[in-house]
């Protein structure tokens, strides 16, 4: 199941886990990314939690967690290859993985379809 | 500000037309990057040539009232030596407060008349305040005459000579810091062989009118990209250049800001010019804190502000200049620590979002600039 943010993360959620990145979209617009910070495994979050930075040329950005839970994994190929997640934003330049704690949370999120709407109606 | 109140270069349409993503700066609608995206832009400005816009610098002669040198009128505020430029010479040098602190830096060109009028060329964001200050200061030796009808280009990079040569080929006679009128496309041209990319060079200065003209002619190259004001700021920030109000303000001394290069010889001997009672104590002693280059040992860029420690924590300074270096392939950053340790090699700490991250105070460039200078024979 693929869901996104108004914050421009998708995730995929298998289970109970999630794995979360930033989209297509997002990268476009935060240009060449020569750094993620990424979280530890095993820290949690509350939904809206800064939970990791993506630096391009031009600035640092935020990335909020899209849901509660506990971090399981990071993609620690960004740490060698941040240009990753301009690439291949939706599959190898995944952030982290997160342990869902209220699956709720799923429902108020967009499938691709309302995604695609939505960045349509953007600038 | 709204983007009505923005003022526009005379190259702003074609900007637009290509894709160039355009953001406000020191008043202007200016074109932060285009589609080719700020790395690959730098990339190409060091590989090919760059062509910028830089119209929304300040532009103006000084002339001088009573037909004495006017360089001697400006030297009283600027303390390189300036009143032996001969015709179609250039300096950098550095517009001072009476207390010894940078208002701004600037570029000043002796011109071919025979009055011995200068060229000059002062920073966007500073120009109303600088043309106040020669007024004001010197309003009774000098006329400012700001020059508003003139596009200033840039084009900037190892193709750069080969580019503007196949138009005129003059272009490639002219040494680095050297300045002349050469006929492009039909226009008389203000051409000189200088920039702020590290990289060889030219900028020019075309009438309004005729800027587009020439953009697009020298656009037919292959070898020529349009390359917006983030490159721009990464490409002097890898070559150790100052940012004008960033990495120096009105209340840093040239010493202090490690740009004493820009002051004479003979200047400092004589002591003429304004502030000299702090900036010759600083030359003697040195300053109590200073700019430095910053090389962080991770992959994290240090941003402008960012806090740097040493190693017990303790904050020391800040960063003023930071980024990511394409070229350089990792993070460089420059800013200002105390004098005991300004030493290449010394250890201190980034607070980078509460983290510490280590790095090494550095010598700059951090990439080799490359200009042309006329070999001594």
């Amino acid at each position: 199941m693929l869901k996104f943010t108004e914050e421009h993360e998708w995730l995929e959620v298998e289970g109970e886990i999630a794995t979360v990145g930033i989209t297509d979209y997002a990268q476009n617009a935060l240009g060449d990314v020569v750094f993620v910070e990424l979280p530890e495994v095993g820290a949690t979050y509350e939904k809206g939690d800064e939970v990791s930075v993506v630096e391009s040329v031009k600035a640092a950005s935020e990335v909020y967690a899209p849901l509660a839970g506990e971090i399981v994994e990071v993609n620690e190929a960004l740490e060698g290859e941040p240009g990753l997640v301009n690439s291949a934003a939706m599959d190898a330049g995944w952030f982290f993985k997160i342990k869902i704690a209220d699956a709720g949370e799923l429902d108020d999120m967009m499938d691709e379809t309302a995604y695609a709407e939505f960045i349509e109606g953007l600038d | 500000m709204t983007d009505e109140t923005l003022l526009k270069t005379p190259l702003y349409d074609m900007h637009v037309a290509v894709g160039g993503k355009m953001v406000p700066f020191a008043g202007y609608a200016m074109p932060v990057q285009y589609p080719l995206g700020i790395m690959k832009e730098h990339e190409f400005c060091r590989a090919k040539a760059g062509l910028f816009d830089v119209s929304h610098m300040g532009q103006c002669y000084i002339h001088s009232k009573d037909g004495s040198d006017p360089a001697a009128a400006i030297e009283k505020i600027m303390p390189g030596a300036l009143q032996v430029l001969k015709p179609g010479k250039m300096r950098y040098t550095l517009l001072l407060n009476d207390e010894g602190g940078i208002e701004d830096d600037l570029m000043v060109t002796r011109t071919h008349e025979p009055e011995g009028t200068l060229y000059v060329v002062v920073n966007a964001a500073c120009k109303d305040k600088d043309y106040a200050i020669l007024e004001e200061k010197l309003g009774d030796l000098i006329t400012v005459e700001p020059l508003e009808d003139r596009a200033l280009i840039a084009l900037q990079g190892p193709k750069a000579e080969e580019v503007l040569a196949a138009l005129a080929p003059e272009a490639a006679e002219l040494g680095f810091m050297e300045a002349t009128a050469i006929t492009l496309e039909g226009v008389v041209c203000w051409v000189s062989r200088s920039g702020y990319t590290g990289e060889d060079g030219y900028e020019i200065s075309v009438p309004e009118s005729e800027a587009e003209a020439l953009c697009n002619r020298l656009l037919m190259s292959d070898d020529v990209e349009w390359i917006g004001l983030g490159a721009r700021d990464s490409l002097r920030l890898e070559v150790g250049l100052c940012l004008s109000g960033h990495d120096f303000d009105a209340s840093v001394s040239p010493v202090a800001a490690n740009v004493t290069f820009a002051i004479g010889k003979k200047r400092r001997e004589e002591g003429d010019f304004a502030g000299a009672d702090r900036i010759l104590k600083e030359l003697a002693e040195g300053a109590a804190s200073s700019r430095v280059g910053i090389l962080p040992a991770g992959r994290a860029p240090a941003r402008e502000g960012t806090i740097i420690a040493d190693m017990d924590g303790n904050e020391i300074g800040k960063i003023t200049s930071g980024g990511f270096g394409p070229t350089f392939g990792g993070p460089v950053a420059m800013g200002y620590v105390p004098k005991a340790f300004t030493e290449v090699g010394t250890d201190v700490q980034l607070l980078i979002r509460g983290k510490a991250h280590p790095a090494k105070v550095a010598s700059t460039p951090f990439v080799e600039q490359r200009y042309k200078r006329k070999q001594v024979s």
